[in-house]
């Protein structure tokens, strides 16, 4: 039997690979923001995850606007990073899981989700800088990965509601997956950060602490409101919380918080990172 | 001047300051998209910036795109549709982060901006026992 051991909620802003890249670990500026991620590295340690089920947005690399998926679930056996535009790279290759990626595609179809399925997909810095943060100096990925994006750039965005319960689905296929891997799931993106308009660098930490405080124990909360209402409180970008929402959902055990970290600012950004234990409820 | 999009035929309620990118925005800003996402390949930006005028010819760029894209006008890309991720892209061509896209939105110094940033620093940090 599969295990889903928990969960890791992360900013991804392109900055923190840059600063990697330059081992600004320590600098004044950044060592607030990756001493978060010690008690992380303590949990992947000891959990030693076999499959990282991302939920990320991408933000102009594998996707264009003539084409653009509300959801889409990578159905490969690799994946790699290429050139964004703008010199972030040296991101090493993943080894996907075909097999369990569409174990999810069926249950969530089943769901009566429409995903779009993705044989070839390219991840941009919304999966490698989180996977930078949670395994930093290893040779190779110690962890398989399922990529599933949601559409976070063009108008309308699938609701809250809607991403919290894609994560449910997607939480049901894990928990019936029959091979004896432990999962974790990671939720990228956010927290408040607006980049365009008069009102770019707007952060409202009100928010972020509302829903660093309500996702785990009640996740509905956060689908009070709408996704032009999280533009207003989060700014425009600040819309990442909807990949947080549905890793959120895919925790379908009892959840914990072991740890959080908030720190303002990255770059234009509320940076945040929350770790969840999820323990398997018995099965009847 | 930015002017925010009022009303888009979707219907949906402004928000101050606050470009949405719907399917008015993204229907308006295809070519200029079109032409930032090609940035993502290297040998594209080289040409972008050998032949300026000749890469938006290409990409079949609207006369208002063309003329925020020469006079380097970041609400003018946006009033012409671009989205801030791909704009990023031409941004990094010509030497700007994110950090000074938002200056030039906002009218202010990158200085400033970051300043305005750091002064809201905030950490808060909470392990579990």
């Amino acid at each position: 039997m599969s295990e889903i051991v928990g969960g890791i909620f992360t900013s991804h802003v392109p900055g923190i690979g840059a600063a990697i890249a330059k081992g600004l670990q320590d600098d004044p500026y950044w060592k607030p923001f990756f001493d978060g991620f010690m008690p992380v590295h303590q949990f992947l340690e000891r959990e030693k995850p076999d499959v990282a089920v991302v939920f990320y947005n991408d933000h102009g690399l594998n996707f264009f606007l003539d084409k653009m998926p509300t959801f889409a679930i990578g159905a490969a056996d690799e994946y790699r990073h290429e050139d964004e535009g703008w010199g972030i790279g040296g991101f090493k290759p993943f080894v996907g899981h075909s097999a369990l990626s569409w174990h999810i595609i069926e249950q969530v179809v089943a769901d009566e989700f429409d995903p779009v399925t993705c044989q070839s997909m390219l991840v941009d810095h919304g999966v490698c800088v989180p996977f930078e943060l949670c395994w930093p100096n290893s040779d190779a990925w110690p962890v398989k990965l399922v990529p599933i994006c949601i559409n976070t750039v063009q108008h309308p965005l699938p609701s809250p509601k809607r991403c919290l319960n894609l994560g449910r689905s997607v939480g049901k296929a894990l928990e019936s997956w029959q091979r004896g891997e432990k999962i974790v799931v990671l939720g990228t993106g956010g927290l408040s950060h607006q980049l365009d308009g008069e009102r770019a660098g707007f952060i409202n930490v009100d928010y972020d602490k509302f829903c660093l405080r309500n996702i785990l124990p009640d996740p509905e909360a956060l689908t009070q409101h709408d996704t032009l209402d999280i533009v207003e409180l989060a700014g425009s970008q600040g819309v990442e919380i909807l990949n947080w929402l549905a890793a959120r959902g895919a925790l379908t055990g009892a959840v914990r918080e072991l740890a959080h970290n908030y720190h303002v600012p990255i770059s234009n950004t509320a940076a945040a990172t929350l770790l969840a234990e999820n323990r398997v409820l018995a099965r009847v | 001047m930015l002017m925010t999009r009022t009303k888009s035929s979707q219907g949906h309620r402004p928000i101050p300051g606050t470009p949405v990118f719907d399917g008015d925005a993204a229907r308006k800003g295809l070519a200029l998209n079109a032409m930032c996402y090609s940035f993502n390949k290297p040998e594209n930006r080289a040409a972008f910036v050998a032949d300026e005028e000749a890469y938006m010819d290409r990409f079949a760029l609207t006369d208002q795109q063309r003329e925020a894209v020469r006079q380097r006008e970041v609400p003018a890309m946006i009033e012409a549709g671009g989205n801030v991720y791909y704009l990023a892209k031409l941004a990094g061509i010509l030497g700007l982060g994110v950090q000074d896209l938002g200056a030039l939105q906002t009218g202010t110094t990158v200085e400033a901006f970051k300043a305005a940033l750091l002064a809201q620093g905030v950490t808060e940090r909470s392990v579990a026992s």
